[in-house]
């Protein structure tokens, strides 16, 4: 008969229909409450009907290895050690790897005797440009650099905005950590602790052992907070030590900076670019 | 001419070393063995290309032209080269055979009257490297505006705001300080006038030379139907901002009343010159690229291009293939793959039908929980970049989980293998027996569909057609069985076959083609489960720019839209920058339009639009 192939379609319409209004109600008080686990059960495998995910108020939280335009890891700012140091050490592999070409790296050199330094003088990734491939991640042999799950970089200037360098690159280990737990222990499981591979290498040259990766980083953390609390001596000393070297270095950080900002207007200037 | 007695009776089959000998002993003289490092096939000489082509279609059986290129070889012999890649449409190995002519005057024969395949790439050739085809009706510019000064895929050419022959570039590092491109002058070095012109006359003939031999420039033109109704012939642009065209592509149409009389696809407004970028990058960045190819199934596009590459470097002395796992994987995600276009091939038609988005959403709704997988284990939902030369990235995770951060707060935690097998046994296969439900009888659909578009299958075959529009006809041609790669040897399924040619039977097969990838998934869960552990990756992971063996190479996968071939031609010093001398892309979504004007014929406008929706199209591949 003519027709009951329209009818026999608008059955499956009426059934999408349906489904999404009877698990709305099944779900509904656990929806208001915000538990979470609707929203589990709705956007996987065993969900029927249609569910709604309220961005920006509600936001999926992205898997582990999502990838958007990289950072730069560098130690966490309450380090015993080494607070906020640069885990990039400026060899270059990523911005080599980088298919559009969006990195650009100076590398550090010592200011008396001009040789390198495995420390990047300045480092910047045109956002504009990136392609969120993920191969300098992938790439890096320090794990140094990863990519960000923040996704929302609208901004309203374009001009000004979107080529982030090294103070805007850089983020604390633990929030690498925080966003990829699971990478973030694979890989230091792969370095052979918790530290930098360079850092390793050093404490294995003085025969000191790395923090294993078998402690969670967080509890890694956590140890640092109380030796600092409990006033341990040597411990407490460091993090007194610290700022002040931190200080100095700082202000040669600077220095060099600024020298290479002059370099740059002079080269500029010889090439005539305004 | 040749003597037609001397030759045996059936020579359209046999292996391609056996054709290529009979193709010598035919043109004895004008048909050289490539002896290249690392080529193969045939140069003929091409003064005879035409009998050639014909002889290699009726004689020896290669009737099915893939892929037709052009290569510039500037320094090494300096001179044009186009590339053929004939098959037989029974399935085996390629016949390639090339034509050289020097760079100043290029010029070889078309082959558009052995091959009408050759259409659109032939022009795409002359657009970008060049290469005049003589005897080619509508020899125009195609991705390019006429008015384009020069040939881009010369090696010549420089780009504007051109920085460096090869990536890496230098100023990048040690001492790279940032610079936004736009602030750098695009009319520095790139751009040259010639001495006379006179900015105040000049004019664009692009349009121009596309209405002519059209309907227009007559303003009425009465013409009387059969029933006495007095018509005009109307020239109407359809697109490029239509949402009916799936992009920005355009159809130029001459209608008699609302009848096609003509159609000519105009396209290249998405163009970015692809495979100049590709050949400016090094090999393993072209694989982000390939993504953005057709973007909707970006994981097939990988494989093709890393296929391709692979067989390049299987000339080398330490090369090792993938592992099975990383096979595996890999079967397991383009299926995946062919399932997301597919539904969103169907959702889509239905659109240009005119039932808008409700068959679009249905269809894509399972399409979310593919991608979510595709997210968790690539890092990216559309543009995966997960395929790398030996194998694949990672490994695909324990769990498909996210965790709540200071960003995001919504998570979800599942085991990667119940949400496959779930997705593979249940949801899937619910969701298409749904969509058959929902519109495979419905009378609409059947009336607005059936019948229409219609392309015969010999036409078909002769104007390179691939994928679902090509086994729509009832060429039952499919590159997994035909040049079988990966692990789809030892794979039950059947290669879908449908006989009508119409836009229906392209919705149909569509369905079947889902229905076959289930069943290569179900047998490829259990290959996951058995390979657990095994490394995915057969290569060396702190290699971050491979060097490639000297040589030619085409790689090509059964894509969901056809058939995607990588042309890839490694050359120069082996010490030297490793990029691609050559990387060209056979895009099916381009080469499918050729039959585009053949199926609209006789048509309504209203049709069309939908035998547009039933080649199903993208362009980002389609201009590349």
């Amino acid at each position: 008969m003519y027709g009951t192939g329209i009818l026999k379609g608008l059955s499956v319409t009426i059934k999408h229909f349906i489904d999404t209004y009877v698990e709305d109600i099944k779900y509904l008080g656990r929806r208001v409450l915000k538990t979470g686990e609707s929203f589990q059960e709705r956007q996987g495998v065993a969900s029927r009907g249609l569910y709604t995910v309220q961005y920006p108020e509600e936001k999926i939280a992205v898997p582990e290895r999502f990838r958007f335009v990289p950072f730069l890891v560098v130690e966490d700012p309450d380090h015993p050690e080494r607070p906020g140091d640069d885990w990039c050490t400026s060899c270059g592999i990523c911005s080599k790897v980088c298919p559009p070409q969006c990195i650009w790296i100076v590398r550090g050199e010592d200011p008396v005797t001009k040789r390198p330094i495995p420390q990047p003088e300045a480092f910047f990734i045109d956002i504009d440009i990136c392609m969120n491939c993920g191969f300098c991640a992938e790439f890096c042999p320090f794990d140094a650099i990863k990519m960000d799950h923040d996704y929302e970089l609208a901004s309203y200037d374009r001009t000004g905005n979107h080529i982030y360098d090294k103070a805007k690159l850089s983020k604390p280990f633990s929030y690498w950590y925080g966003i990829a737990p699971t990478t973030a222990t694979e890989e230091a499981a792969d370095r052979g602790g918790w530290e930098h591979s360079d850092v390793i290498k050093d404490m294995k040259k003085k025969g000191q052992p790395a923090t294993p990766v078998s402690i969670p980083y967080p509890e890694v953390r956590a140890e640092w907070a109380t030796a600092a609390a409990s006033g341990a001596p040597a411990a407490a000393a460091v993090v007194e030590a610290a700022p002040a070297e931190d200080e100095s270095e700082k202000a040669a950080r600077l220095e060099r900076r600024l020298e290479a900002l002059a370099r740059k207007r002079a080269r500029d200037a010889r090439l005539g670019i305004q | 001419m040749v003597d037609q007695a001397i030759l045996p009776a059936a020579l359209d089959s046999g292996d391609v070393q056996t054709a290529i000998n009979h193709l010598k002993e035919m043109y004895p003289g004008k048909v050289q063995d490539d002896t290249r490092q690392g080529y193969s096939g045939v140069i003929i000489d091409r003064s005879v290309l035409v009998e050639a082509a014909t002889a290699i279609r009726d004689k020896l059986g290669f009737n099915y032209l893939s892929s037709v290129t052009g290569v510039d070889y500037l320094g090494f012999g300096d001179h044009l080269e186009v590339v053929y890649h004939a098959y037989r449409i029974t399935g085996g190995p390629a016949l390639v055979f090339k034509a050289q002519t020097p760079r100043d005057n290029a010029e070889v024969p078309s082959l558009i009257e052995v091959y009408p395949g050759a259409d659109l790439q032939e022009r795409e050739a002359y657009d970008l490297m060049g290469i005049r085809f003589h005897g080619h009706p509508n020899l125009k510019r195609i991705l390019l505006w006429e008015g384009f000064n020069g040939h881009p895929l010369r090696k010549d050419w420089k780009e504007a705001y051109y920085e460096q022959e090869h990536k890496p570039f230098d100023s990048r590092w040690p001492a790279g300080y940032a610079r936004r491109a736009e602030e750098l002058t695009v009319f520095g070095k790139n751009v040259q006038y010639p001495a006379d012109l006179d900015l105040s006359r000049l004019s664009d003939t692009t349009e121009s030379q596309l209405y002519s031999g059209m309907g227009l420039g007559v303003d009425v033109q009465d013409e009387v139907t059969s029933e006495g109704i007095k018509t005009d012939r109307l020239v109407v642009n359809l697109g490029p901002h239509h949402p009916s065209t799936h992009g920005v592509f355009r159809m130029v149409v001459e209608l008699n009343g609302e009848t096609v009389e003509n159609l000519e696809p105009v396209m290249g407004y998405l163009h970015r010159n692809h495979e100049q970028i590709g050949e400016r990058n090094a090999w393993n960045h072209n694989m982000p690229f390939t993504d953005r190819l057709d973007y909707i199934s970006g994981m097939s596009n990988n494989l093709g291009y890393a296929l391709a590459v692979e067989q390049l470097l299987a000339h080398g002395a330490r090369y090792t293939p993938p592992t099975y796992r990383a096979e595996v994987i890999r079967v397991l995600m383009v299926e995946l793959t062919r399932i997301v276009n597919h539904m969103w091939a169907i959702g889509f038609l239905l659109n240009d039908l005119g039932a808008f988005f409700t068959p679009a959403l249905y269809a894509i709704s399972e399409r979310e929980r593919i991608l979510d997988f595709f997210e968790a284990t690539a890092g990216s939902r559309m543009m995966p970049n997960y395929m790398r030369f030996q194998g694949v990235a990672r490994d695909i995770p324990e769990r498909i989980r996210s965790t709540a951060n200071q960003l995001n707060d919504r998570v979800r935690d599942f085991n990667t293998m119940d949400y496959l097998t779930e997705l593979i046994n249940e949801r899937i296969p619910g969701a298409i027996d749904e969509l058959d439900r929902y519109l495979s009888d419905n009378e609409i659909i059947k009336a607005r569909t059936i019948g229409v578009g219609y392309l015969p299958k010999d036409m078909a075959i002769a104007y390179s057609a691939a994928g679902p529009v090509l086994r729509a006809s009832g060429v039952p041609y499919d590159v997994r069985r035909a040049e079988p790669y990966s692990i789809y040897p030892e794979l039950d399924f059947d290669v879908a076959v449908r006989y009508n040619g119409d836009i229906y039977d392209r919705y149909l097969i569509r369905l079947d083609e889902m229905r076959e990838s289930v069943r290569i998934l179900k047998q490829v869960l259990p290959r996951l489960e058995a390979t657990k552990g095994e490394s995915v990756f057969a290569g060396n992971k702190a290699i971050y720019m491979p060097r490639v063996p000297l040589g030619e190479a085409y790689g090509r996968v059964e894509n969901p839209k056809g058939e995607l071939g990588f042309y890839v031609i490694s050359q120069g010093d082996p010490k030297g920058p490793q990029n691609p001398w050559r990387y060209h892309v056979r895009a099916p979504s381009f080469i499918n339009l050729t039959a585009l004007g053949q199926m609209s014929k006789g048509h309504k406008v209203a049709d069309i639009v939908a035998i547009l929706g039933s080649i199903d199209i993208v362009l980002g591949e389609t201009d590349r």
